[in-house]
This record gives C-alpha cells, structure tokens and sequence, in this order.
C-alpha cells in the first residue's frame, strides 16, 4: 500500500510539474536558428526567426490568440511564397499573460537571449509601449498591430510603426454621421462610459467633441477602471439617464456583455450603442449578449470579414479552412496580425536585407504599402496616415460595414437599433 | 446624485454582494476547517461554471436543475484535490504552504480548462438570466435575485451542518485540537476531506450564478480571487455569516462609491474599508475565537 501511495504521489507531482512547465513556457514553433539580427546575406537559406510576445492567457488571452493566429498564417502564406529573400520563416512566439512587466522580459529574452532576427509587436497599446521601449534599445525595427493609443507615439521612438490607424481617430466617422442626421433624428443625448486604458480613452473625447457640437447633450461621462469584476452599478446608472445614444470604451467581450445585459434587465433601450470592442469578436459576442442582442450595436475596426480585397479574402478563406466557422467569426485582430507581417516583408524585400537599420529607414520613407488592412504608410512617429476608420454594425445576425455611407458594399446603419430580443 | 440613484446602487450592491457570499463560502468554510488559503477559488468558481455550460450545451439541461449534478462533481474533486494536494501540506506550516499548493491546483485547473474549452469568452443562458422584477420604481434582475436566495439557503445550510449537527461538532473539534479529537474517536482525515469537498461543491452554485452574470473564459477566476479573498478577511477567516455582512457590506460601499463618486475609486475604497474596519477588528467582523467557540 505504501508503495502504491508512494508511486501514485510521484505521478502527481510529474503531471503537475509538466502542466506547469506547459503552462508557463513558449507556446509556439521555437526555432533553432536566428537569423542574428542580420543580413540578407545569411549563408545557405538558414531561416529567420520572427520573435513575439503575445498575451495568450490573461485578459486579452482571445485577442492574443487571434493575433497569434494571424502571425501564423502569415508565415505559412510566407513561407509558400519562398520565405523572406529565400529564407524560410520561423516564428518564436511566447506568452506574456497580458502582463506589462512580463512582455518587457519577453521581448529582452526574444532579442538579447534568443537572438531572434526580427520582431512583431505584442496586443494591446498598453503592452506595446513598454514592449517598443525595449526593441528601440536593441536598435529592432517594430512593426505591430494592435498599438495605435498615443501613448505608443507619444514617446518619440523611431522604431515603432503601426498597421492600425491611430486609435484617436477610431470613433470620428461614427460621430461625423450621427451629427449629421437630420435634427428630428438625431440623438438629443449621448452617455459615455469607458474603461481607464490608453486604446478606448483617447478615442471618447474626439467623438465627444462632435456629438457636443451637434447639440448632442452630454448627460454622463464616467470612466472605470480595467479590474472592475461587477459593472452592475455603472450600467445601470447609464440606464437610469435614458440616453439616446450610449458609446462605452471597452477592450473586450465580457465588459460589452456586462453591459448590454444589464440594460435589457433594465427595459432600458439605448437608440444608439457603440462599443469600441468587443462586438468584433464575431461569435463569440453574439453568444456572450444573446443571440439577438448583438443587432444594432456599433463597433469602429480597420478590417472585417466581408472586405472585398483579394489578399483579405484568400486570407479568411485560410483561416475557415483551418479553424472553421464563417467570415464574421474572424476577429480584426488576425487580420492585423496578418498586415504586421505583410508590412514587414515588403520591407525586406524593398531593402534585400534582413537589417533592422535598414528596414527601419524603409518604412519612415514614406512609400505607401499594401496589406490586407488596405494601404499602409507611416509618418516620422510610425502612425498609419493612409489608413480608413471604418465603423461596423451587426444587421440581421451579420456584422456588416455601415460606415463611411456610400462605399461599395456598405449597408446603411440601422437606426434606431432595434429592440433588445431579450 | 438622486435619491433614486442611491438606494438602486444600495439595492444592486446588495444583491451582487449575495452572489459574491456564494462563491466566497467554499474558501471561508475551507480556511476555518484545515487553515487552508485556497488560491484556488477563483478557478474553482470558473470550474463551475463551465461545468453549468457543459450541461446547458450538450445536455440541455437547465441551470437550476444542473447544480444536482454540479454539486455532486465538484464535491467529489474537493475530495480529490484534498487528498492529493492539501493532506501533504505538513500542519506546522500549513497555511503558508497551502498558498503555493493551491496555486499549483488553480494552474493546473486553468491549463485543464484552456485546452478543453480554449480561450473565448462564454455566458451561461437561461429565460430569467436577462428578466427582471419591477418592484418600486426598480428593475430587479431575476438572475441576482436568485443568487441572493442560493446564497442565504446554502450559507444558512453550511451554518447548521458546522454549528447544529455531530459531523459539524466533529469538523470544529478537528480545528481546534488534532490529537484531542484523534483519542476521542473522531477520523480527523476523513472530517477534513469532507469539509473540502463541501467547501468546493458550494462553489459550483457561486460559478453558475457567476456565469449567468459575467463573460467568462478560463482567465476569469484571477479578477475574482483578491475581492473574494478580501470578503473572506473581512468576515472573519472561517465564518459563513461573516462571509455573507461582508460581501454585503464591501459590495455595497463599491457600489455607492461608484455612482455617487467615481467608478475609478470604488475599488480603492472596497480595499480602504476593508484597512479600516480591520484596524479597529483585527479579527474581522465575526473573529475567528467567537466563529470556533459557537
């Protein structure tokens, strides 16, 4: 009996130091070789190895995912085509559980230990700041696809270019439009609530400022901070103003579930709801409010599922055959993820070179490149200026492009939203 | 801000604070039997809920009547991970180690759960998840009402078993003095085994009522522990009733800060409230002398 207590304990210890071990370990295809930093001269087609920290567990765990997702379709499609100037492309992805300290080792283990040869940014503004820090002390170019709040081009860094269009922009269509509905329309008073995190916070007062300016009243503007477990009490002080319109900063699915829920218990029926995330994330949100719930709500993004571009399409084509589902079930994050990618192997190929130096001189030269967000081209502070903000609506169970009005293939925005489903 | 405004804020925090008593009761009821933190609760409560979505999706069956099956399970993985886990933990430096054990336990159970079920967000659905009660003037959601009501049955439950019955005389008197209740008969092990599993089958009840309530994914539970953990302290270590006054009382003070201040300081002040009130009862509201002597 003893034995078999003895040998049963020693097998629990192993499965629990595995688990541990696989819990807190590199996620992805570690390569073997670098690509040193280096040159397109590397010898004998040795591949290059692209490092990235992304948050697969943690608060932005789905959107990490997905961006993880989005680098590796990237690779493969890469890798297809050759590879970077005949290197074959491995990615060195690693976790940083949505942690702010944690991405900072990350990303010095990725270049100074590992030696990675390039890199991509992380998810989030709040980790792409500290993460550029650290690739601008190692002289590393820094594309990246979810970090467009100014804090990130606020620190002067000459390294760090965005895909996205910068976040302060996000909800300026979306306002534009309401404010310039015919007066008996248009919304006579707007609520905002939003999280304390630099992606929603820069976009609120833009939007503000236009909605004040058409007569829109401001009747509540609240903010809150990211570790509020219970938005009880906050949504439902938003009920109780009767806004027309409700625009909530928020950073993922839970907080706009949290939300919407508390307004149906609360017959509370907004005219108008945007999201400035969360309804992204195809079906995921819809099972989160309830099926129904999710028709009418507004969310700003630089990509869906339904855009009418070559590239994009044989993207969303790959990624339903190798993770299924439809169009509108891939989230934006991917297709940022992809553009990263895209982005940087347009600059390898323009400069033959795998040299940070290099490329980075490329992309501040201002030449316009294409990916499957649409154009891309930065300015001295790595913003995206040729970018679209486009806002997006879930109508009849699909999330479909509202805005700007008029573009090929765009439906005209519900409004009033219809009623809740319950 | 309006009077309205104010007593809505008391009224949600009142009934948010019941479902946040539920799922603080398994590690109240855990720390006062084996001196145990149990780190993991807020996985555990996660655990729970998918255990509830399991049932709903591929089952069918309803919530309320999933908890007869919930329960039973997570009962028997209480048992488990005590006698796995928590028996190994030698008793000098029980509750210093019990941190780092459970916290393997919440790793373990969180890795279990991202495989299974991956990363996207989940919500429990049920008709009176999104209905409410118009009483007064206010919108009552159906869903916290039924927590509020889960939380006082199954605390009140927990109070007689540990402070009415022989087995709660027996799981009092194994806290108290080991080798005392060893030499008058009572099976200590099998008295802490139990009560774990208790403590842990209470938590498939908080994690249906947290998944009707909240999007959840297999991360969520680390939002909950330091809050949960803050009731616990708050009650006293070890007393259901101080478990469900603290809830009450922190979620309340939450709430109303929120409304009527800032939501940016409500959890500045959850935790103020809770320096405060222990500066002056080191020993929580129920304390731990007058919890063990009922």
């Amino acid at each position: 009996m003893g034995v078999i207590r003895k040998y049963a304990v020693a097998g629990i210890a192993v499965t629990t130091m595995t688990l541990l071990a696989a819990c807190g370990s590199s996620s992805s295809s570690k390569s073997s070789s670098s690509g040193g930093g280096g040159s397109g001269s590397s010898s004998a087609k040795s591949p290059v190895t692209i490092g990235a920290s992304l948050s697969l567990s943690g608060d932005f765990a789905a959107d990490g995912q997905a961006f993880q997702r989005g680098y590796q379709l990237w690779a493969a499609d890469q890798n297809a085509k050759g590879g970077l100037l005949g290197h074959k492309v491995k990615l060195d992805i690693i976790s940083d559980s949505s942690s702010a300290s944690q991405v900072v080792s990350n990303y010095q283990k990725l270049i100074g230990s590992n030696k990675d040869g390039l890199v991509f940014g992380p998810f989030s503004t709040l980790l792409t700041v500290p993460s550029a820090r650290i690739a601008a002390r190692y002289g590393y170019a820094f594309v990246e696809g979810a970090g467009a709040g100014p804090a990130v081009f606020g620190q002067g860094l000459k390294n760090v270019f965005s895909v996205q269009i910068p976040v302060k922009n996000g909800l300026m269509n979306f306002a534009q439009w309401v404010a310039a509905l015919p007066a008996a329309q248009r919304p006579k008073t707007a609520a905002y609530a939003t999280v304390d995190d630099p992606f929603t916070q820069p976009q609120i007062p833009v939007a503000q400022k236009i909605l004040q300016a058409a007569g829109v009243k401001t009747v509540l503007s609240k903010v809150f901070p990211a570790e509020v477990t219970d938005f009880t009490p906050i949504a439902s002080q938003v009920a109780s103003t009767h806004a027309d319109l409700v625009i909530l900063g928020s950073v993922d699915v839970p907080t706009v579930s949290a939300f919407t829920h508390a307004f149906v218990q609360q017959h509370y029926e907004p005219k108008g709801f945007l999201a400035t995330a969360g309804p992204d994330q195809g079906a995921q949100f819809v099972k989160a409010v309830g099926a129904g719930n999710e028709n009418g709500i507004f969310v700003p993004g630089p990509w869906f599922g339904g855009v009418q571009k070559a590239d994009s399409l044989a993207m969303v084509k790959e990624y339903i055959a190798k993770y299924g589902g439809t169009a509108s079930d891939v989230n934006a994050d991917v297709a940022e993820a992809y553009a990263v990618g895209q982005v940087m192997a347009q600059a390898v190929q323009a400069t033959h070179s795998l040299d940070n130096q290099k490329i980075t001189a490329y992309l501040h030269s201002g030449t316009t490149l294409d990916s499957v967000l649409g154009p891309v081209k930065f300015d001295s502070l790595g913003e995206n200026t040729a970018g679209k903000t486009l806002t997006f609506q879930w109508q009849k169970d699909k999330l479909v492009q509202a805005l700007p009005a008029g573009a090929p293939g765009v439906h005209p925005p519900v409004y009033p939203k219809p009623a809740w489903k319950g | 801000m309006s009077s309205t405004a104010l007593i809505e804020a008391i009224v949600d925090g009142v009934l948010t604070g019941g479902v946040y008593a539920l799922m603080a009761a398994g590690l109240t009821l855990i720390f006062g039997v084996m001196d145990i933190i149990n780190i993991a609760q807020g996985v555990m409560v996660i655990l729970g809920a998918y255990l509830s979505y399991e049932l709903e999706v591929h089952a069918g069956i309803g919530l309320l009547p999933g908890l007869l099956i919930t329960v039973p399970v997570m009962f028997a993985l209480g048992v488990a991970i005590e006698f796995c886990f928590m028996r190994r933990v030698r008793d000098r430096d029980r509750t210093q180690m019990s941190i780092l054990v459970t916290y393997a336990v919440a790793i373990i159970i969180e890795g279990v759960l991202v495989a299974v079920f991956g990363v996207d967000y989940q919500q429990l659905s049920a008709s009176y998840v999104n209905s409410s009660l118009h009483i007064f003037g206010f919108y009552l959601a159906y869903i916290y009402l039924i927590g509020f009501g889960l939380a006082l049955a199954l605390l009140a439950g927990l109070y007689y078993g540990l402070y009415r019955t022989k087995f709660g005389r027996a799981v009092r008197a194994s806290l108290q003095n080991r080798t005392a209740a060893d030499l008058i008969g009572i099976d200590v092990n099998r008295v802490r085994m139990l009560s774990v599993g208790v403590g842990v089958a209470v938590t498939a009840v908080g994690g249906m009522v947290f998944g009707a309530t909240n999007s959840f994914n297999p991360n969520s539970g680390y939002d909950l522990i330091s809050r949960l953990l803050a009731i616990v302290i708050l009650g006293g270590m070890g007393s259901i009733g101080g478990a469900m006054a603290a809830a009450i009382l922190l979620l309340v003070i939450n709430d109303v800060v929120a409304v009527a201040w800032s939501p940016t300081w409500a959890p500045l002040v959850f935790f103020a409230a809770l320096v405060v009130i222990l500066s002056f009862r080191p020993q929580g509201l129920f304390g731990r002398t007058a919890v063990r002597a009922q």
